[in-house]
C-alpha cells in the first residue's frame, strides 16, 4: 500500500528520488494526475491524426471529380476519422479530465484503484495502436465507424481491417469500463467529509452519471464486437444473411450502445460548462438540482432511443412513433440545462476570458446541433435527410461545436492547475476566433448541402445544385480549423515554457481543486478545507456571506 | 451524509462495490448473448437444434456440480471468517474441483457435438449455442484461475484483511457465474426439452 501512495509501482531503491519528469516515472505512474495528463496528451495526438484525415477528405471533396484519394482509400479514411475521433479522442479526453479532476474536486488523494486507472489508460493507447496497425496489415477498416453488417462481414470485407477495428474497440471498451468502475467507486467512497451528494461539484455529478452510462452502454458494444469477430473468424452466422442471420440485429445491438455513447461523449462536457460559466459570471449555478437531475434524466432516456438511428430500415409505424417520441423527450432535460446556463450568466459580472468565450460558443453551436437533432426525431425528416451531409453537419455541431468547444473551454480553465502556467490570452483570442469561424464555415453550409441532397460517404460527386461551391467553402473552413489547431498547439508550447505563473486559484474559483498548489503535489492536498456548501472556497474567502449561512444545503 | 464515505474499512467497501458494478456490466453482456440466442431460436430452419442435439439430463448432472461449488465457496468463506485454516483450504479446493468437473463436462459435450458435425459454423443454433456457452465457459475458467490463486496465496502465508476482501470479491464473481449458468441452462436446455 505504501508504494501505491507514492504514486508509482514499486521500484528499485533510489528510484523514488528520480526526477519527477523522468520518462520512467510516467510509464510506471499510477498517479491520477499523471495518468490524466497522459490521457489528454494521447488524445491530443489522436486528435491531430483524425484532423489530418478530415483534411484529406476535405481536399478530395473540394471540387467535383478530384482524384486525390482513390475510392477505397477514401472509405478507409472516413472510417478511421470517425472511429478515431469517437473512440480515441472524444470519449478518452473527457475521461482524461475526469481522471485528473475528480479526485481533486472531492478532496481525495487519488482514485480508488490507482493501478486499474493505469490499466484503463494503457488499454486505450494499445487499442489505438492496434487500430492504426491495420494500415500495415493489409488495409484499414473501411465499413464506416458503425460497421454495418453485412458490409462488415467476411464476404464483403475480406481484408483484416474490420478485425483490427473490432479488436481495437474491444481493448478500448474494456479500458473504458474499467475507468467507469473506478470513477464510480472513487466518487462514492472517497469524498472528503462534508462533501455530500448535494454539494458535489456539477462536473463530478456528470462524471458519476456518465460512468454509470458507460457501464450500461459498453457491454452491448463488447458483445456485438465478439459476435462480429465470431462471425468473421469462425464463419458463424449472427449477422450474415446467407446463414439466416440478421444484419438488422447488428444495427439494434450497435445502436443500443451507440446512442448512450452519444451522451457519454457529451455529459462530462456539460459538467465542464457547469463549472466554467458560474465562475466567469461570478454567480453560483442557477438551479443546481435541475442541472444534476436533468443529467440523470438524459442518461435514463438515452437508453431508450437507439432505433432513431434506424428509421430508414422500416421498423414499422408504431416503432417509429415510439422512438421518435422518446427522442424528442430528450430535448426537454437538455433544454433545461441550456436555460440554466443562460440564467447563470443573466445579470452576472461576466469575464470574457478565452475559456468563457468557448463556453458561450458552446451554448450557441450545441443548441443548433440539438435543434437539428430534434428535427431528425421527426422520422419523415429523417427519411428525407438520412445519410446526407445534413447528418454530418448535425453530428459535428454536437460533437465539435458541443464537446470539443467545451473541452477547449476546459483546457483554458484547468491548464493553469495542471501545469502551474497560464495559457496566453492573446493566442487564445486568435485560437478562439479561428476555431469559431472555421467551424461554422465548415459545417453550417453542410446543412444546405444535405438539404440539396448530397449523400455522405461518397468520394466524389457531380456539380449538381452548386454542390461544388458549397464543398469548396466547407474545405476552406476546414483549413481554417486546421490553422486554429496549430495556433492552439503553439499556445500550449509557448505557455508551458514561459507562461505567467498561475498561483493556486487564478480564476477565484470555488471548488476544491483550486485549494491546492498548481500543479498539485503528489498527495494532492496538504489539508482539505472544510466543506459546508457546494462552494467551499467561496465560504473560505467570504466567511460573512458564506453559502452555508445564506443558502444552506 | 458524509459518513457513507470513508467508513472504518473503506477498502472492503471499495473492492466489493467495484466487483458488484463490474458484475452488473457483465450481466448486460450476457443479456445481449442470451437475447441473440432467443431471437434466433425460431429462425433455425434446417440442421441441428437444441432439441435434436442437447441432452438436458447429462448437462443437468454437471450443472449440479457447478451449483455445489457455489455452496462450497460459501463454506470456505465461513471457514475464513472463523479463522479455521483447514476448513477454508478444504472447501476452496473442493470448489476448484467441482468447477473443473463442470468444465470437463462442457468439454465432453462439445466433443460429442463436434463429432455429430454440430459446430459454430453449421447453422444459427451452432452459432448462438457455442458463443453463449463458450463465453460462459471462459468465465468459469477465469473463476477457477482466481480461486486457485487464492488457494496459492493462502498457502504462501498471505492472510488477513486484504486476503479476505479478495476472497469475498472473487466469491461474488463465482456466484454470479453460477447464476448466469442457471439462466443459460433454463433457456437453452430446459426450454429445448419442453
Amino acid at each position: 500500500m505504501s508504494d501505491m501512495t507514492l504514486g508509482r509501482l514499486p521500484m528499485p531503491l533510489g528510484a523514488e528520488t528520480a526526477d519527477k519528469h523522468h520518462l520512467l516515472s510516467w510509464l510506471t505512474s499510477v498517479d491520477h494526475k499523471q495518468i490524466g495528463v497522459m490521457y489528454l496528451a494521447a488524445t491530443l495526438g489522436f486528435f491531430a491524426v483524425g484532423g489530418i484525415e478530415a483534411l484529406l477528405m476535405r481536399i478530395q471533396l473540394a471540387w467535383p471529380g478530384l482524384k486525390v484519394l482513390s475510392p477505397d482509400a477514401y472509405n478507409q479514411i472516413f472510417t478511421m476519422h470517425g472511429t478515431t475521433m469517437i473512440f480515441l479522442v472524444v470519449v478518452p479526453m473527457l475521461l482524461g479530465f475526469a481522471t485528473y479532476l475528480s479526485p481533486l474536486m472531492i478532496g481525495a488523494s487519488d482514485m480508488a484503484f490507482p493501478r486499474l486507472n493505469a490499466l484503463s489508460f494503457w488499454l486505450l493507447l494499445f487499442g489505438g495502436f492496434l487500430l492504426y496497425f491495420s494500415f500495415f496489415a493489409g488495409g484499414a477498416p473501411n465499413a464506416g465507424w458503425f460497421s454495418y453488417a453485412p458490409l462488415s462481414e467476411k464476404p464483403y470485407s475480406s481484408q483484416p481491417g474490420t478485425d483490427y477495428w473490432a479488436l481495437a474497440l474491444l481493448a478500448i471498451g474494456v479500458g473504458t469500463i474499467a475507468a467507469g468502475l473506478n470513477l464510480i467507486v472513487t466518487i462514492i467512497t472517497l469524498r472528503t467529509p462534508g462533501l455530500t451528494i448535494r454539494r458535489l461539484p456539477l462536473f463530478v455529478w456528470m462524471v458519476l452519471i456518465n460512468s454509470f452510462l458507460i457501464l450500461v452502454a459498453l457491454p452491448p458494444l463488447n458483445a456485438s464486437l465478439v459476435m462480429l469477430l465470431v462471425d468473421r473468424q469462425l464463419s458463424a452466422h449472427f449477422f450474415t444473411t446467407l446463414g439466416g442471420g440478421s444484419p438488422i440485429l447488428w444495427q439494434h445491438y450497435f445502436w443500443s450502445f451507440g446512442h448512450p455513447e452519444v451522451y457519454i461523449m457529451v455529459l462530462p462536457a456539460f459538467g465542464m460548462i457547469s463549472e466554467i460559466i458560474p465562475v466567469f459570471s461570478r454567480q453560483p449555478i442557477f438551479g443546481y438540482a435541475f442541472v444534476a437531475v436533468s443529467t440523470a434524466a438524459i442518461a435514463f432516456l438515452s437508453t431508450a432511443v437507439w432505433a432513431h438511428h434506424m428509421f430508414a430500415v422500416g421498423l414499422g409505424h408504431s416503432w417509429d412513433l415510439a422512438f421518435g417520441a422518446s427522442s424528442m423527450l430528450i430535448a426537454v432535460p437538455t433544454g433545461v440545462k441550456v436555460f440554466n446556463w443562460t440564467a447563470t450568466m443573466w445579470g452576472g459580472a461576466i469575464r470574457f476570458t478565452t475559456s468563457m468565450k468557448f463556453a458561450i460558443a458552446f451554448l450557441i453551436t450545441f443548441t443548433i446541433g440539438g435543434l437539428t437533432g430534434v428535427a431528425f426525431a421527426a422520422f419523415p425528416v429523417d427519411w428525407q435527410l438520412t445519410d446526407t451531409y445534413f447528418v454530418v453537419a448535425h453530428m459535428h455541431y454536437v460533437l465539435f461545436g458541443g464537446t470539443v468547444f467545451a473541452v477547449f473551454a476546459g483546457v483554458y480553465y484547468w491548464f493553469p492547475k495542471m501545469s502551474g502556467r497560464m495559457l496566453s490570452e492573446q493566442l487564445g483570442r486568435v485560437h478562439f476566433w479561428l476555431t469559431f469561424i472555421g467551424f461554422n464555415l465548415t459545417f453550417l453550409i453542410q446543412h444546405v448541402l444535405g438539404l440539396a441532397g448530397m449523400p455522405r460517404r461518397v468520394y466524389t460527386y457531380p456539380n449538381f445544385l452548386s454542390w461544388g461551391i458549397m464543398n469548396l467553402i466547407s474545405t476552406l473552413g476546414a483549413f481554417l480549423l486546421g490553422i486554429s489547431v496549430l495556433v492552439f498547439l503553439v499556445n500550449l508550447y509557448v505557455s508551458l515554457r514561459g507562461g505567467s505563473t498561475a498561483g493556486d486559484n487564478p480564476w477565484e474559483a470555488w471548488t476544491l481543486e483550486w485549494a491546492t498548489t498548481s500543479p498539485p503535489p503528489l498527495q494532492n492536498f496538504e489539508r482539505v478545507p472544510p466543506v459546508r456548501s457546494a462552494r467551499p472556497l467561496w465560504d473560505l474567502a467570504h466567511p460573512e456571506e458564506a453559502d452555508w449561512k445564506c443558502h444552506p444545503r | 451524509m458524509p459518513s457513507a464515505v470513508a467508513g472504518k474499512n473503506p477498502a472492503v467497501e471499495k473492492t466489493k462495490l467495484c466487483m458488484m458494478l463490474f458484475l452488473a456490466s457483465e450481466a448486460l453482456f450476457f443479456v445481449m448473448l442470451v437475447l441473440a440466442y432467443v431471437y434466433f431460436r425460431s429462425a433455425v430452419s434446417s440442421g441441428p437444434t437444441a432439441h435434436s442435439s442437447l441432452d438436458p439430463a447429462v448437462t443437468g448432472v454437471y450443472t449440479v456440480f457447478l451449483l455445489a461449488s457455489s455452496g462450497t465457496v460459501w463454506l470456505a468463506g465461513r471457514g475464513l471468517k472463523k479463522q479455521r485454516r483447514y476448513s477454508f483450504f478444504g472447501w476452496l479446493a473442493a470448489s476448484v474441483m467441482l468447477g473443473a468437473v463442470f468444465l470437463a463436462g462442457q468439454g465432453l459435450e462439445y466433443a460429442k457435438l463436434l463429432r455429430e458435425q454440430v459446430s459454430i459454423s453449421r447453422n444459427l443454433f451452432g452459432t448462438t449455442f457455442f458463443t453463449l456457452t463458450g463465453i460462459h465457459g471462459i468465465h468459469v475458467l477465469i473463476g477457477l484461475v482466481l480461486l486457485t490463486i487464492l488457494f496459492g496465496l493462502g498457502l504462501s502465508g498471505n492472510s488477513g484483511r486484504k486476503q479476505s476482501i479478495a476472497f469475498e470479491s472473487i466469491s461474488l464473481y463465482w456466484h454470479f457465474v453460477d447464476a448466469v449458468w442457471v439462466v443459460i441452462f433454463s433457456i437453452v436446455y430446459l426450454w429445448s426439452a419442453a
